[in-house]
Parts: structure tokens; C-alpha cells; sequence
């Protein structure tokens, strides 16, 4: 039932995103867009999922827009052209994702391939292997430890891009625009 | 944008913002460390302890935040966290296992996956929170500056 209704909120947010002009308003849908998935997650029983898109999706990134906003200003450009095209390439698209998806397994299949592969191993023996009782951090941190260190690389590389391009000024800003006028 | 507003117009903001951030900073030290029992883990303690600077940021002046976590600090602290996690990495390479081998690390071995975890998220933790911040003092800076 409350999966209904976020999802049926999900998609009324996504349709007033899309239809939106002001960009203000869309920062913000995004935001409250970002807050449904994260309850979306939730009732998934993914909780650290949830969290992060709560922090990243509906906080930290709202924010990065909002910032982004105030240098473009809070209007989007009318379309020179009518968007005919990308509309039949995405209508294609999702047709060929939801026709994908009837050759799945039902949803929490216990027989579907991806929990038959390492997870049974990893749900018998961590206990006593790893022996902490959150087995989502031992396979992140101990038996996927490789593939988080990527993930912390890519996260650090993120930043330095970032730096690279944008900078930080040692001075405060507000001091030398105060002094240039 | 700033200059026009007073210190009052921000009052209420400020004293919800006063209340709330050390909940929240509070909350992602506890998500880090409680990672190895409840659902959380480094890089989710890291995005909640960066949002929390980024509300007290927005109430209180980016000047304040960035006087508080100045980005020279920020970034070798950045670089740190993936220095703990590789060199988590590399110590039990020293200590006669591969890389990223954690039972080396203590007796009994549950214990040295225990430290290796922990050392592990920490490292996590620390680089996202400064990357978000970094990031964000980058952005917020530049907003600042605009007309």
C-alpha cells in the first residue's frame, strides 16, 4: 500500500519535473524526488541505501543545483525544436526495458540466479568468517574490499577533478568583492 | 545576494539549524561506528556528517564553515582516508597475507577482521566527507561570487 503511494508520488514529481520551466522549482522537486526514493528504499529494507540518498540525493546535490542557479539564473530556454525525436527514441527505449523485464524472476524469487551465486556462501559462513552481525559491511568491507577501494579512488578522483577545475580561493570572497567595487 | 539581507532575516533558520547539526554530525559518527552492527557504514556516515556542515554552512555563512573546516585541511584529509584504506591494504601484505587480507592483522583472526573493517571504513569516511565538502565550498564559492 505505502509502496502505492511513493510510487505514485514518485511519478507525479517526475512528470512536474519534466513539464516545469523554473528551475528553482525543479531543483527542488528533484530534492523531493530524491526524499520518495529514499522511503522507496526503506520499505525495500535497504536502510544505508536510504540514508544515502537522502543525504546525497536530497541534500548535497539539491544544494550543488541550487549553487549552479544562482551563476545560470532560474529560467530554461524555450526549445528551438519540437522534441519529437528523443521522444520516440525514449518511448522505444522503455518499451524494450519493461519487455526486459517479464524475462526476470518474480520479485524476492529466493531461486532467482542472483541469490544462488555467492550470497549463500556469504550468509553461512560470514558469522563465524567475519564474525560482525551487519553482513552488508563485511561483504563491502572484507570480502569486496577491493572493489570498495575502487569506489573510495573514484570518490577521492571526483574531488580532485573538481578542485582542478573549479578551485577554492585561499581568501574570502566576499572580502575582494567588497574591495573590487 | 547577501549583503541585502540582515543577520535577523536568517533567525529562524539559524536557531533550527543551531538545534539540529549536532544531532546530525552526532548521527554520522555513529553510523561510522556502528557500521559493523546496524545498516551504515563510511561512505553513508560520510554524506550525513557532510550535509550536516553544509545546513550549518547555509545558516550560518559560508565564510564560518569554511573557517571551521578550512579546505587546507580538508584536502590532505581527503587524501588521508584513501592512504588508510590502501595502507590498511598493505599492512597485511607486511604481515605475510595479500592485499587487503585482514586475518593477518590481529589474533584471533575474527579480530583482525574487525580492526581491518574498521580501519577500512574509517579511511571511507574521512575522504567522502571532505571530497562532499570540498566540493561543495568549490560550488557554494563560486555562487557567492555571482552578481
Amino acid at each position: 500500500m505505502i509502496d502505492i503511494v511513493l510510487l505514485t508520488f514518485l511519478a507525479a514529481t517526475a512528470i512536474a519535473v519534466v513539464r516545469h520551466r523554473n528551475l528553482f522549482a525543479v531543483v527542488m522537486l528533484a530534492g523531493i524526488y530524491s526524499l520518495l526514493s529514499a522511503g522507496l528504499f526503506v520499505t525495500l529494507d535497504a536502510v544505508d541505501v536510504a540514508f544515502t540518498e537522502a543525504a546525497v540525493g536530497a541534500g548535497i546535490s539539491t544544494v550543488l543545483f541550487l549553487a549552479t542557479l544562482a551563476l545560470t539564473g532560474p529560467r530554461e530556454a524555450v526549445p528551438v525544436r519540437k522534441p519529437y525525436l528523443p521522444m520516440v527514441v525514449v518511448s522505444i527505449t522503455g518499451a524494450a526495458l519493461i519487455w526486459g523485464t517479464l524475462d526476470m524472476p518474480r520479485f524476492a524469487d529466493p531461486q532467482a540466479p542472483i541469490h544462488q551465486h555467492v550470497a549463500p556462501r556469504y550468509i553461512e559462513t560470514s558469522p563465524t568468517e567475519i564474525g560482525i552481525p551487519n553482513m552488508v559491511t563485511s561483504v563491502l568491507a572484507s570480502y569486496r574490499g577491493y572493489d570498495t577501494f575502487g569506489e573510495v579512488t573514484v570518490i577521492f578522483t571526483a574531488g580532485v577533478g573538481v578542485l582542478a577545475l573549479l578551485g577554492i580561493r585561499r581568501k574570502r570572497s566576499s572580502k575582494d568583492a567588497a574591495e573590487k567595487e | 545576494m547577501r549583503q541585502t539581507h540582515s543577520d535577523k532575516d536568517y533567525q529562524v533558520l539559524q536557531v533550527v539549524a543551531k538545534l539540529l547539526v549536532p544531532y546530525i554530525l552526532l548521527f554520522a559518527l555513529y553510523v561510522q561506528f556502528h557500521g559493523d552492527f546496524g545498516p551504515g557504514g563510511g561512505f553513508q556516515a560520510g554524506v550525513i556528517f557532510a550535509a550536516g556542515v553544509i545546513l550549518y554552512a547555509m545558516a550560518f555563512g559560508l565564510d564560518k564553515a569554511m573557517s571551521l573546516l578550512s579546505p587546507q585541511v580538508l584536502r590532505p584529509l581527503a587524501a588521508l582516508g584513501v592512504l588508510i584504506y590502501g595502507g590498511t591494504g598493505v599492512a597485511g601484505m607486511f604481515l605475510g597475507g595479500h592485499f587487503l587480507d585482514y586475518y593477518v592483522l590481529a589474533t584471533p583472526p575474527t579480530a583482525g577482521q574487525h580492526l581491518g573493517i574498521f580501519l577500512v571504513e574509517l579511511g571511507v569516511g574521512l575522504t567522502v566527507t571532505c571530497v562532499m565538502l570540498l566540493i561543495f565550498f568549490a560550488f557554494a564559492q563560486r555562487a557567492e561570487q555571482a552578481p
